[in-house]
């Protein structure tokens, strides 16, 4: 184990996958010059810039080349810079990798990576603090994972890459700096096995992303005996983990930065009723963001923020209901 | 054929691909009016010429990726045209097993990577193409086929300067045929066309008769071969008409009867049986050519016909792995 931040870890297990398979290669904006959160730095050096490309800025073809470059049998790990570029990128995100191996009857595949870093960041206004996963968890074809921590940023990455699907990677903006626990030798963590960070009866807690270390941390602080689950992969997703903890604490708190209306919590509330009925629920609660756009201004920006503060209100409340 | 030169017998495997491509769109059509396949044909009869007289300069290993009018680019890359007619019926055992239909024909096998729905989308996917050729150094080109509608498109302009930035492997393919759907395309598009926003992005124009296939196929040779020697992207602009409407139940209304008749009088196929009749080959070999690509094309819509439809829980395979539908 050493201890590094979400971008060193991400960087390292680029490096190790890069080094175990020369097929593996990446294109984005500025990552010669390290990637704007320097998850990319050095990598040039090591591996050329054959293998580490800058490219223009020009998302569709980002995207649209990284699908041609797989289906020629290399394994693409494509950069969006922030979630939001993907926007002008979706045709080819959605309409092509996500229907390449189906509309063309399994002829060819979309073994790539998409990595998008999400969410709020610094204060950086509506366009660029985006949570998109409800929208691509929504799309048949894709595989949407989202770590919470350093050694899931490198174990979830390392699994995108070797993985023969579409993988999109929701790495979170607000993470990036933060420490942890990496192993040495990363290994692919499998998708829709969700990580159980904290044990409890008295609720379930659910999230992933960015708001991973404020729900832990409320959840120590609350003095409640929470059940928390770190998602980590959105499609597929530990539904029979989160079923059988809501069984058994029969509530549940579902926290996601992303605005709650339509958000993946919903697809979870919505799952957990299916599996323990309406009668084997006491409380059920979604805290996500108000459906507006994300401000500028610091104390705006805090009035969405999800914070330690916020999660513990509810943690009580779902409890206590 | 006895005795002809091996250029006439390059003229007369391209009269055939040519002859079977419209053989089998006019199949197509047919039975797309009469309800026996599904869903929409968009017919390339009258643009044969430029498929052919492209492809005949590509290998197998060579890659291509084509529109939403793409039967005639995938027969002239060599894919299979039984498993062709039964995709666009939406039959077991077709292309794509039933899923593509007409608009998304593939043939990995001989390195078609699929017709497109969305108009310019395959231009990305030709750059990423090249791209891994190049990675991998693997010994071939992608040729990007696109109409000139797609040249209003991000991705058009996009693909240009990345194509040559990187100095990839690909031949673009503009089919110029005038029209983008039901608007004739020099309305809906300023300045000099396709070619001169290709030149403004550094990958050099070259404009062919695309009613000519023997003009394409000389100008393909040229513009490939400097590919090959790693000359970087090149465009060709092939200047063409469709005879049909914009799919096989549009009437094409909204242009003069006599533009498309004059289309018909330069056609490619026409062309090229006239210049092999002056070369010494019979006017009844030829016929024989085009009877025997109409009996394949038929005897590929009746086999389609007879063919069963695929099983339903096929629906479900091939979305994904992790995470599959149940
Ligand atoms: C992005 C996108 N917009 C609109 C359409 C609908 N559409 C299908 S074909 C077509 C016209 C395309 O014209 P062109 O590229 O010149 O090709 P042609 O049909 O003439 O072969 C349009 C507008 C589409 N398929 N994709």
């Amino acid at each position: 184990m050493t201890r590094m931040t979400f971008a060193e870890a991400a960087r390292c297990a680029l490096a190790a996958e890069m080094r175990r398979d020369p097929l593996v290669w990446a294109l984005g904006e500025d990552l010669v010059q390290g990637g704007i959160f320097g998850q990319y730095k050095g990598l040039a050096g090591e591996f050329g810039t054959d293998r580490i490309v800058s490219t223009p800025i020009s998302e569709s073809t980002i995207m649209g080349a990284g699908l041609g470059a797989a289906l020629c049998g290399t394994r693409p790990v494509i950069e969006m810079r922030i979630a939001d570029f993907t926007l002008c990128a979706m045709d080819e995100l959605v309409s092509q990798i996500a229907k390449v191996r189906y509309m063309f009857g399994g002829q060819g595949r979309a073994a790539l990576v998409v990595r998008m870093p999400q969410g709020m960041w610094r204060n950086s206004a509506a366009q660029h603090s985006q949570c998109l996963e409800a929208w691509l968890t929504h799309i048949p074809g894709l595989v949407v994972v989202a770590p919470g921590t350093p050694a899931d940023a490198a174990g979830l990455l390392a699994a995108a890459i070797r993985s023969d699907d579409p993988v999109v990677l929701m790495e979170p903006k607000n993470l990036w700096t933060t420490e942890g626990e990496v192993p040495d030798d990363i290994t692919p963590v499998p998708f829709g096995i969700a990580r159980h960070a904290a044990e409890g009866d008295a609720l379930t807690v659910v999230t992933w992303s960015a708001t991973v270390p404020v729900v832990e941390q409320a959840a120590r602080e609350s003095g409640i005996a929470c059940d928390v689950f770190d998602l980590r992969s959105l499609w597929p997703w530990d539904e029979a983990a989160v079923v059988a903890s809501v069984r058994r604490t029969g509530r549940l708190l579902v926290v996601h930065e992303a605005v709650t209306v339509s958000g993946f919590g919903a697809e979870i509330v919505a799952r957990v009723v299916e599996g323990v009925g309406p009668g084997g629920l006491r409380a059920i609660e979604r805290l996500g963001a108000p459906r507006a756009p994300v401000p500028f201004s610091p104390p705006l920006e805090d009035a969405m923020r999800i914070t330690p503060a916020r999660v513990a209100q509810a943690i009580r409340r779902v409890a206590n209901t | 054929m006895s005795g002809t030169s091996n250029e006439t017998a390059r003229r007369m495997a391209m009269l055939r691909d040519m002859a079977r491509i419209r053989a089998f769109e006019r199949e197509a059509v047919a039975a797309m009016r009469s309800g026996e396949a599904p869903g929409v044909v968009h017919p390339s009869i009258g643009q044969e010429g430029v498929a052919v007289g492209v492809c005949a300069n590509l290998k197998r290993a060579d890659r291509i990726t084509s529109t939403h009018r793409g039967h005639g680019h995938a027969i002239a890359k060599g894919a299979d045209a039984r498993a062709m007619m039964l995709e666009l019926h939406g039959r077991a055992g077709g292309s794509c097993g039933g899923k593509g239909g007409s608009m998304h024909i593939a043939d990995f096998a001989v390195g078609m990577l699929g017709a497109n729905g969305v108009v310019g989308a395959g231009i990305p996917i030709a750059c990423g193409a090249a791209q891994a050729i190049r990675l991998t150094k693997e010994d071939a080109i992608v040729a990007c086929f696109f109409g000139d509608g797609a040249v209003n498109r991000g991705p058009f302009l996009e693909g240009m300067n990345w194509a040559a930035l990187y100095r990839l492997p690909v031949l673009f393919v503009c089919e110029d045929n005038g029209f983008a759907a039901f608007t004739r395309n020099s309305a809906v598009t300023a300045g000099g066309g396709p070619a001169v926003r290709a030149e403004a992005c550094g990958v050099p124009a070259t404009a062919v008769d695309g009613e000519d296939v023997l003009a394409v196929d000389a100008v393909t040779a040229d513009l490939v071969a400097r590919i090959r020697a790693g000359a970087g992207p090149q465009f060709l602009h092939a200047i063409c008409y469709r005879w049909e409407g914009h799919t096989g139940t549009d009437a094409a209304a909204y242009r003069p009867a006599d533009e498309a008749a004059a289309a018909r009088g330069r056609d490619a196929i026409r062309r090229l049986a006239a210049v092999l009749e002056a070369e010494g080959i019979a006017a009844g070999e030829i016929a024989g050519i085009e009877a025997q690509a109409a009996a394949e094309m038929a005897s590929h819509r009746a086999a389609a016909m007879a063919a069963p439809w695929p099983d339903p829980g096929a629906a479900y395979s091939d979305v994904q792995d992790a995470g599959a539908p149940a």
